[in-house]
């Protein structure tokens, strides 16, 4: 049990403070989270000066254009970025965490030439069509029909939540192949660019009034054979290695965020007197142990991971990230309601930074696999409980 | 940073674990259960495998390990319900608080064997557990030291019904015959005593969740495991969750020994502690709810180690205050 950084890690922090202390302040101000394509030229910037510095695909392998850093190396850098006020990967969240790890995974050499410098650049965003108005938790009953003519193949169906569609260039795309086959083995990966004719993107409004995702309607869109990545109907296994990902390493610099805010509840309530009601102050006592175990799980996992690698495994993530979202997004809604109990009535202010947290913090436990199935995985794949209906 | 277990400390668990399970076997726990709790016989065992001295240098007689070691065991301990003053004893032989030794309690008693002395502690919620079986008590120094011995029979005290058969339990009768009450361990005594016990509720935590998979496997109603049935699964799951976050806590509470660690630490095992034994009760039915069924020793020890040495009110409250003082990470 060490939870010291060897000097080569402490190394790499201080250069990647130094460097963000000379890089943010030339950053452009924050956008209107309102206006999407505001929000994707400056995330774009950001991934682009992560770029020249040398710090994009920090994770990656070095073969996929990546720096092949370490767990612990990538742990810093989502540390010290969050640490640092740096823009979060926003727009770039698919490419970065989904789509370009796939890729960088299953692609064919060329695949990987032609999508991974782009995203690691900042030049080019990508979204997840995977979800269905038939099929989210159940996400292999997808129905949306791909048929192979020549070439192409011909997509008609719908997407559904798929998050910033608007402002993508790529679709990572999950489609039907063999409607005969069991469902998960006639599924197909595509990558299709969003300017297809046939592609139509409605957005959709959350309850927080914004415009995070939409829907995608898709009719006899053609895609070109060579944007498969994979087999046909290989789909599902190719896509299961992008979602542990997600699990992996999505939130750590959320965690990292939520000790700032939880210190700033603190200070806030002790400026209002509210520091003197002892349910309140045990309130956020018991929130920061939560977020501090939480920082420490993360410490094993990443742990694990670099066994792994180590080991000559696969370093990604297993089921026990599905043990960290749980707790995680249970604790953020946690968070967000003690902050309303902080403002009071001012939490009906839906232009305070708090309440607009508040209200996408309820997305936590629904987005990237409910709490529900998240328990089922736990169950079945850790505890080996029978799987029943 | 590598947070995980090291080759060493993978097999001193496992080697303890290996020891328990032959010298303190369900028969074992049973017998406690019904009979007197401490078996000096198994006391003096756990003396000699180095449980007491673990933390002394090898020079003094220990092992010559750490913390981060004897948290392991604690877990170990913590998941077969041993009975027995662990905590304070383990503590009394690393700050050398046992009879005979440093002179701090002159002689000790008759029966003491030099291996297994059972000290108990003075606790901040006045109680004492395994009074009558101790040749010792841990109470504050008067002097610079964190923590002393005095004789059981100082102490003014009167027993009181336990909750858990296998802990007895007295209160400090404070003020009696005009004297003032002892004070209370203090410093690295009171922090490591939390993170032990925290220690030792992780070790249950875990254990009713495999106790209650193991049940979930087996038991079939409707025609199939009980664990098939999606309520029973997610009980477990939650279980899980909150043993793994537990552990997370308990393990750097242990690498960086500080007190809002140690605090969360605690919070986090009694949770899972308490919340895992009542889930597993729920898991087993009527069985749960049996004297007969080992659910409820975890459950009521759990209840007794959350007033041990640090209350939830008092971690919340230090860490409340850290919060002010802007931790970081
Ligand atoms: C903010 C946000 C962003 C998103 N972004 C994307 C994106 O970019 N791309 C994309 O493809 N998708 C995206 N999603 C979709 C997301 O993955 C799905 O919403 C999610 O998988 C749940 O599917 P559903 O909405 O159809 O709910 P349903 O599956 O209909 O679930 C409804 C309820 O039933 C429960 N339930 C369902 N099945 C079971 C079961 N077997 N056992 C127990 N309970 C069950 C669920 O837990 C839930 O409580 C996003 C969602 C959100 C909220």
């Amino acid at each position: 049990m060490d939870l010291a950084y060897s000097e080569a890690e402490e190394a790499f922090r201080h250069e990647l403070r130094a460097w963000l202390a000379e890089a943010l302040p030339k950053l452009p101000a924050k956008p209107d989270p309102r206006d999407w394509p505001a929000r994707r030229t400056h995330d774009l910037a950001w991934q682009r000066a992560l770029h020249d510095a040398g710090y994009a695909g920090l994770h990656w392998p070095e073969d996929a254009g990546g720096r092949g850093a370490t767990p612990t190396q990538h742990l810093i850098f989502l540390e010290e970025t969050e640490r640092a006020g740096a823009p979060y990967v926003g727009a770039n969240f698919v490419g970065l965490l989904h789509a370009g790890p796939t890729i960088a995974a299953e692609g064919t050499n060329e695949q990987r030439r032609r999508w991974l410098p782009p995203i690691l650049r900042g030049e080019q965003v990508w979204c997840q069509g995977f979800s269905e108005p038939d099929a989210g938790s159940d996400l292999a009953a997808l129905r949306t029909r791909a048929v192979r003519d020549g070439d192409s193949y011909v997509v008609s169906g719908s997407k559904i939540w798929t998050s910033h569609a608007e402002v993508a260039d790529w679709c990572e795309l999950l489609v039907r192949t063999d409607p005969a086959a069991p469902k998960h083995r006639g599924i197909t990966w595509l990558a299709l660019p969003m300017d297809t004719d046939g592609v139509t993107v409605r957005p959709l409004r959350t309850l927080a009034g914004s415009e995070e995702f939409a829907e995608v309607f898709l009719d006899e869109v053609r895609v070109p054979v060579a944007n498969r990545v994979g087999e046909e109907n290989d789909g599902w296994r190719v896509t299961m290695v992008t979602l542990s990902f997600e699990r992996g390493t999505a939130f750590v610099g959320e965690v990292v965020a939520c000790r700032r805010v939880l210190g700033e509840l603190a200070r806030t309530a002790r400026a209002d007197g509210r520091w003197d009601d002892p349910a309140l102050r045990r309130r956020l006592g018991r929130l920061a142990a939560e977020f501090a175990a939480l920082w420490r799980l993360t410490q094993w996992n990443v742990s694990e991971a670099e066994r792994s690698l180590r080991g000559g495994g696969s370093g990604v993530p297993g089921a026990g990230g599905s043990v960290f979202k749980l707790r995680y997004s249970h604790a953020r809604q946690e968070l967000y309601e003690a902050a309303a109990e902080v403002l009071g009535a001012g939490s009906l202010d839906a232009d305070h930074e708090w309440v607009a947290d508040r209200l996408s913090s309820l997305s936590y436990t629904i987005a990237a696999g409910t709490s529900e199935i998240q328990r089922n995985i736990v169950a079945e794949r850790i505890l080996g409980l029978p799987k029943g209906r | 940073m590598d947070f995980l277990l090291t080759e060493d400390q993978l097999a001193l668990r496992t080697g303890f674990q290996a020891l328990l399970e032959g010298r303190f076997g369900r028969d074992r726990l049973r017998a406690a259960v019904e009979g007197p709790p401490l078996d000096r016989g198994l006391w003096r065992e756990l003396g000699e495998a180095g449980f007491f001295a673990l933390r002394l240098a090898e020079a003094d007689g220990g092992v010559g390990l750490g913390l981060q070691e004897a948290v392991l065991l604690f877990e170990v301990a913590g998941g077969a319900l041993l009975p027995g003053p662990l905590v304070a004893t383990h503590l009394a032989v690393t700050y050398g608080a046992v009879p005979g030794a440093d002179g701090a309690l002159e002689g000790g008693s008759a029966e003491a064997p030099p291996m297994g002395p059972v000290v108990t502690a003075l606790e901040p919620s006045g109680l004492i557990e395994h009074l009558e079986s101790a040749d010792a008590v841990l109470v504050g120094s008067e002097g610079g030291a964190p923590v002393a011995a005095v004789r059981p029979a100082e102490l003014p005290s009167a027993p009181l019904r336990s909750v858990d058969p296998l802990t007895p339990l007295c209160r400090l009768r404070s003020g009696a015959e005009g004297r003032e009450a002892p004070g209370l361990p203090q410093g690295p005594v009171r922090r490591e005593a939390a993170l032990l016990t925290a220690a030792l509720q992780l070790g249950s935590a875990a254990r009713t969740v495999s106790t209650a998979v193991r049940y979930a496997r087996e038991r079939e109603q409707f025609g199939r495991p009980i664990g098939a049935f999606q309520a029973i699964k997610h009980l477990c799951a939650r279980m899980l969750v909150r043993a793994e976050l537990a552990r997370a806590a308990v393990y750097a509470a242990a690498v960086t020994e500080a007190p809002h660690d140690i605090a969360g630490a605690k919070l986090l095992a009694d949770e899972a502690a308490v919340n895992n034994a009542r889930d597993c009760l729920q898991v087993h039915g009527g069985m749960g709810f049996t004297w007969e069924a080992d659910v409820h020793l975890h459950l009521k020890r759990a209840w007794v180690r959350k007033e041990q040495w640090q209350s939830a009110h008092e971690a919340e409250d230090l860490l409340a205050d850290g919060l002010i003082d802007e931790l970081s990470p």
